[in-house]
């Protein structure tokens, strides 16, 4: 086992409780928002050579969305790691109860390659926040960033607490073979049952986020210049490499014939008449990736653009129309700059499409009509949903951020990451004296005592409020 | 596949949308209310025969405590189930934020024989509050409890979405085949694995109710007569067979001796001088139960009890002392009237022999000075904590009950029970207007623009604040 001197390491840092008080937690938070500011350039630079993500992007995704999350666990810290008074009963009214938030011990941060850096540092600051030690594992994909983090993240962390380990699948099956207390896994379901199969020899807590095809309802209502840009938006930011980008379009024929020349005028003044020779489109990860992605093109008919250069991995922004749900685009996540139409009659038809298949990340619904995009909200399941826009829900750190059935277990981002890291622990305090209060409830038992405890435990059924 | 008939019957009257309103769900809460009262004595009945319980504890933990739970929920449900509007940023402003409490959709609650109502009927609640149709599997083991719940509790529900299926390891890893949206296990650690291997198939998220050696630390100063009359409180109802009865003593020699002799006069306060003769102490459930326990009574030296019978499953009071860790009763969860005494030199020793184990679903420290309650408390880690009195932090519906690591994952109890079978939706709707805000964050990419987007996106860092 390679790693379990790595994993004792950190478990016996751990143990001798350093990780513990606030000021150690702030100050690896201010290293890790050092790491932000002075490797800026490098980021930039890396997840540009990874996936052509134009510099704009990466800022936005990998920097600021960072650094707002570590500002707003500095923020909070404090009140977030003090124990919560709870509501008591009668009897228990000089006692003290409270939740106290436990760090796990040693977690595992297990992160893809389309966001590298912010999707282990979101989870990392949580985690840290809770006072956990951690193994950080980036994806062997995207290898310039996976580098950068190897070699510079140790320079700003307490080597004792955290620690960067690299490698692809086999490496990481031997570190899924030590005990971790946490595993926070980004990254596909089928990799995610493996992952959460090897916790379970383990009984390790897991949050995994992973993914799926989000549907993007557009109803008839709508301004359609406003839906295409805002479309076209989430589809082709990072190259379509997102795991809540909107992954296919349901609208009604009419709509659709609107949406083409809409989507058309937005790819152009986003890309120009050229998306290849546009700074600010990627480009896609790897050959595996573009080859996959290429073969979808296949299905249905290019309405808008279709090219490819393999040499650059370069995918344009693409429209498919007339895509049937049998066709290739329909059967796996697209994770790439692709967008399948497919028609359908009505909202109900779209619901119930929705609904035939495994619940998504994300989902969108569009209409000027609220009452349409509640009903959506009402009859469909998703990890999380926007109205009328795409992408946006996932930047307010005060929303919870994970899926549902397929698309994953657990949430994050903002105070929920600190809770997926913390163990709540329920603890009374009672006196030692005080003895008398007890002695209803020990032998020999009588239907006096029983009275005497019920009365005093009882939680009482109140007379009923309304549904506000 | 035989079960699937049921769980797909089950999961379209969850799509159908049955589940969803409040007064439905109101109303099948009310009817286990009523299923309560009416087979109250029927439950009595039954577990006295499955586990010999006292007629007064049955009452206590299975009607009382589900009873409390019902009202907590009752109560509460409608606040509960709003929509939870939350902070947004400043481009936010005009948008509607909200996090959106969801069913899972069919849950699977599997109950063991101990508090065999409690531990099926509790979660129940929870899974019902939170809109989802259930299929509960109580214990064989407790075969006239099981009964009851096969028999009789589905004539109190809607059929279409609640289900109790029975049977034993066979029947119980054939229903683990069919995909559920949430499982909920009361059980062992060992068998809390093997569930949690099957969620993974299928992406399901778990709540891992398991257990582990409660450690029960007395130290020098303390009331001796109280501490040895709620210690043989918590270990020996139910005769032991409590997840978190105290399982050991960890004392010094000194305060072994003068607790040795508070416990024998505890134990006859509570029993006689013949426990066997008592109606107020129960039974083991099993032969195999039995004949384990049995065995663990060649551990160190009887020094309180001692005594069995093979045809009543009797097992009395019972105290070792000159226990080793190497000896059979620390190798494993007791689980029965059993309580051995390791002695220690100091509260150190105490907290390291704590700290090499498993951590334990529940921990208790007895001492006149608080300040070693909290001692033990910060150094320690475990499901949940009581100081100076064993079993009664269960009794808040405002803790949150659960383990971690080897004692379980997840936790319920009160509004946690809601909220561990609800998923958390993010929401966000925004307008179909006002595009000029969005113009930001579009291609082509300039500097100014980001400028603007981190104006307005940005979360600043406050100044520090002080941990109270």
């Amino acid at each position: 086992n390679p790693y379990a001197g790595l994993v004792s390491h950190l478990r016996a840092s751990w143990l001798s409780g350093k990780t513990r008080p606030m000021e150690y937690r702030v100050a690896q938070l201010e290293a890790l928002g050092r790491f932000l500011d002075d490797k800026k350039q490098e980021i930039l630079e890396a997840t540009e050579l990874d996936m052509g993500k134009p510099s704009f992007e990466a800022f936005f995704s990998e920097i600021l969305l960072c650094k707002n999350e570590l500002n707003v666990t500095l923020n909070n810290l404090c009140h977030w790691m003090k124990d919560e008074y709870v509501d008591k009963n009668l009897v228990m009214q000089l006692d003290s109860a409270f939740i106290r938030k436990d760090p796990y011990g040693v977690v595992l941060i297990i992160a893809p390659w389309n966001y590298p850096i912010h999707l282990f540092l979101v989870p990392l600051i949580g985690a840290i926040a809770a006072g956990n030690c951690a193994i950080i594992k980036p994806s062997e994909i995207s290898k310039h960033t996976e580098r950068l983090v190897a070699e510079t993240l140790s320079c700003y962390l307490d080597n004792d607490c955290f620690a960067v380990v690299t490698g692809g699948v086999p490496e990481t099956t031997r570190l899924l073979e030590n005990k971790f207390d946490y595993i926070f896994f980004t990254g596909s379901p089928p990799v995610g049952r493996i992952v959460m199969t090897a916790a379970a020899k383990h009984l390790t807590p897991v949050t995994l986020e992973l993914g799926g095809k989000n549907p993007c309802y557009v109803s008839d209502t709508c301004d359609v210049t406003n839906v295409a840009r805002r479309v076209a938006w989430g589809r082709f930011f990072n190259a379509g490499q997102t795991c809540i980008a909107p992954d296919y379009l349901l609208c009604t024929v009419e709509m659709q014939d609107k949406l083409m020349p809409a989507l058309r005028e937005a790819i152009t003044e986003f890309f120009g008449p050229n998306p290849r020779e546009s700074p600010d489109f990627g480009r896609i990860v790897s050959d595996k990736q573009f080859r996959r992605l290429r073969a979808l093109l296949g299905s249905g008919r290019v309405a808008l653009g279709g090219q490819t250069d393999e040499a650059e991995r370069y995918i344009a922004p693409t429209v498919l129309a007339d895509v049937l749900p049998t066709d290739p685009a329909m059967q796996e996540e697209i994770f790439g700059p692709i967008l399948p139409i497919v028609v359908i009659a009505n909202m109900d038809e779209a619901i119930d499409f929705i609904n035939a298949r495994p619940r998504p990340l994300a989902l969108y619904a569009f209409s000027c009509d609220s009452k349409i995009v509640n009903q959506v909200l009402e009859r469909t399941s998703s990890g999380g949903f926007c109205g009328n826009d795409t992408l946006m829900h996932v930047t307010l750190t005060s929303l919870p951020f994970g899926g549902i059935g397929n698309s994953g277990l657990g949430k994050y981002h903002g105070k929920f990451t600190f809770d997926t890291f913390s163990h709540h622990r329920g603890c009374l305090h009672r006196s030692m004296g005080l003895e008398a209060l007890n002695t209803p409830r020990y032998p020999p038992y009588t239907q006096q005592k029983l009275g005497l405890l019920t009365s005093a435990f009882e939680v009482k059924r109140r007379g009923t409020c309304t549904l506000l | 596949n035989p079960f699937e008939g049921l769980v797909s019957h089950l999961r379209a009257s969850w799509l159908s949308g049955k589940t969803r309103p409040v007064e439905y769900r109101m109303a099948q809460l009310k009817a286990l209310g009523h299923f309560l009262d009416d087979k109250k004595k029927q439950i009595l009945e039954a577990t006295a025969s499955d586990l010999g319980k006292p007629p007064f504890e049955a009452e206590l933990s299975e009607i009382f405590l589900c009873k409390n739970e019902l009202h907590e929920a009752l109560n509460n449900l409608p606040r509960w189930m709003k929509d939870e509007q939350v902070d947004r940023t400043l481009a936010m402003q005009l948008d509607s934020a909200f996090i959106r409490k969801e069913p899972y959709g069919v849950v699977l609650i599997i109950a063991p024989w101990n508090y065999p109502i409690q531990l099926c009927l509790v979660p129940l609640i929870g899974a019902i509050a939170a809109g989802n149709c259930v299929i509960i599997k109580p214990s064989e083991v407790s075969k006239k409890t099981e009964r009851i719940v096969a028999e009789v509790l589905p004539s109190y529900l809607d059929k279409d979405c609640f289900a109790v299926v029975t049977g034993g390891v066979p029947e119980t890893a054939r229903l683990l085949e069919n995909k559920f949206d949430y499982i909920f296990f009361t059980g062992s650690p060992p068998v809390g694995r093997i569930v949690m291997t099957a969620a993974a198939k299928h992406l399901t998220p778990v709540t891992l109710e398991l257990g582990g050696k409660n450690p029960c630390y007395v130290s020098d100063t303390c009331d001796v007569t109280n501490v040895a009359r709620r210690v043989a409180w918590g270990r020996f109802f139910n005769a032991g067979q409590t997840c978190v009865a105290p399982d050991y003593l960890l004392c010094t020699v000194e305060m072994q001796d003068k607790l040795i002799p508070a416990l024998r006069k505890a134990i006859d306060d509570f029993y006689g001088p013949n426990p066997r003769e008592s109606p107020d102490f129960g039974r083991i459930v099993s032969d195999k139960q039995f004949r384990r326990l049995r065995a663990l009574l060649g551990s160190g030296r009887v020094a309180l009890g001692g005594q069995t019978d093979e045809a009543e499953r009797y097992i009395a009071p019972t105290v070792l002392v000159d226990v080793q860790p190497s000896d059979p009763v620390m190798q494993e969860e007791i689980f029965g009237p059993i309580l051995p005494v390791i002695t220690i030199t100091n509260m150190d020793e105490a907290i390291d022999f704590i700290n090499s184990r498993e951590r334990p679903l529940a921990l208790y420290a007895f001492s006149s000075d608080d300040k070693i309650v909290t001692q033990v408390l910060e150094r320690t880690s475990s499901g949940g904590f009581c100081g100076n009195d064993t079993l009664m932090h269960l009794l808040l519906t405002s803790l949150p009950f659960g383990g971690i690591g080897s004692s379980g994952l997840g936790m319920y109890h009160g509004k946690f029970s809601f909220d561990t079978f609800s998923h958390l939706r993010g929401c966000l709707r925004r307008g179909m207007g006002r595009e000029p805000l969005n113009a930001p964050r579009y291609p082509p990419y300039t500097p100014q623009k980001f400028g603007v987007i981190r104006a307005t996106a940005k979360v600043t860092p406050k100044s520090d604040c002080a941990l109270l």
